[in-house]
């Protein structure tokens, strides 16, 4: 038995990893030694262009009549420091998720006076990028509570149904093949530690969001919008099963 | 027949053409088509098409990156019979109910379909019948 299909092996006989207590490798792991390095270094990262344009977005008011997030926040090393790590939440009193983006627009549009960015816009990657750099090696820490069980509950059904013409859950791939290779990659465990992220397909970066919609594309399923609820639940499910594992945004991969 | 199910009622129903399953197999051809089987390897190549190597491995084919999560296609023609390959392409969940290879010829009882492929099988029938033909030459020894 070769190690992968040891991996193989030993991964189908574990407990759902939502329900269990082990940290679930990073999918970073799972690249060449060459792409690991590239990622881990911060000269040679190319996701830290965007941070570093993020930073600068951090420290400007958009207008005269606006505020910059500097204003209210001040030194997001000190003021951002682990809040990736709680993402997505429900803000109380609320009944709503919010994603790291979802929380910078909330702010934009309630404190700024600025509008939102829109998904995937070089602004949005930036400021979520440069956000979460904040919480680099921090290990995530999402749970399931009162507040977001039912979001939760959601995204946990829509990670185990069948879509698509092709006929896939992502447990399908990301659970139960784990370690297993779909052309040149290895499937990873789908962990959302590491976005935005650089990916070589798209050279730039993007966020988890567009990533799903890719794996949508992929077993040609119905996709759906940037920041919807679907696609909210569904990143809560996904970083619950992340729990405890670091983060390292902006991350790379194929 | 024997052992035939009743699939008659779902095809037409989508506008498929209909199949009987004898065993754990589909033994006649779809609508009696006759199977090419270089179209049927350029199917089975194809990225857009077929995209078989994203999942199988098939050593005679000078290809970097193939898959593994489905068996390897060398000798798939001397393992299984054409009625067997064809089976397991229209919809192997016929006999694996927790198989991950897709229903290459099925419509009903798939979830959040992508518009553009609503009511459309993943392959033709004239392409299932290539396909057959072509993974039918494939021994063992290349």
């Amino acid at each position: 038995m070769n190690w992968r299909a040891l991996c193989f092996a030993l991964i189908a006989t574990l407990p759902s990893a939502a329900t269990s207590t082990e940290i679930l490798p990073s999918g970073t792991t799972f690249l060449s030694q060459g792409l690991q390095a590239q990622a881990a270094d911060a000269g040679a990262n190319p996701g830290m262009l965007w941070v570093a344009d993020g930073e600068r977005l951090w420290n400007t008011a958009e207008s005269a009549a606006s505020s910059s997030c500097a204003s209210c926040h001040g030194d997001a090393e000190v003021s951002m420091r682990g809040v990736a790590t709680r993402y997505p939440l429900v803000i109380p009193g609320s009944n709503q998720l919010l994603n790291l983006e979802g929380r910078i627009n909330t702010c934009r549009v309630q404190r700024q006076n600025a509008l939102a960015y829109a998904h995937e816009s070089d602004e949005l990657l930036s400021l979520s990028a440069f956000v979460a750099r904040q919480s680099l090696h921090m290990p995530l820490k999402v749970t399931v509570n009162d507040a977001n069980a039912e979001f939760f509950a959601a995204g946990e059904a829509a990670f185990h149904q069948r879509r698509g013409q092709l006929n896939l859950s992502c447990a399908n791939c990301h659970v139960e093949r784990v370690g297993l290779r779909l052309r040149g990659d290895v499937i990873t465990h789908a962990l959302p530690n590491a976005f935005p992220i650089y990916r070589l397909e798209w050279q730039g970066l993007g966020s988890l969001h567009r990533r799903l919609r890719a794996c949508a594309l992929g077993v040609r399923a119905e996709m759906f919008d940037y920041g919807s609820e679907a696609y909210l639940n569904l990143e809560l499910y996904l970083t619950v099963r992340a729990n405890g594992v670091a983060v390292e945004t902006p991350g790379i991969r194929k | 027949m024997a052992a035939c199910f009743s699939c008659d009622a779902h095809a037409s129903e989508a506008g498929l053409l209909a199949y009987d399953i004898v065993g754990d197999a589909v033994p006649a051809a779809l609508g009696g088509l006759l199977g090419d089987p270089e179209r049927g390897r350029e199917i089975v190549l194809d990225r857009r098409s077929g995209n078989c190597l994203i999942c199988h491995a098939l050593p005679a084919i000078d290809q970097h990156f193939q898959g593994e999560l489905g068996p390897a296609l060398a000798g798939v023609g001397e393992r299984l019979s054409t009625g067997q390959i064809r089976l397991r392409l229209i919809d192997q969940s016929r006999i694996n109910a927790t198989t991950i290879m897709p229903p290459y010829y099925r419509v009903d009882a798939l979830s959040h379909v992508a518009p553009e492929y609503i009511g459309q099988t993943a392959l033709q029938a004239q392409q299932i019948e290539d396909v057959v033909a072509y993974l039918s030459t494939l021994s063992s020894s290349p």
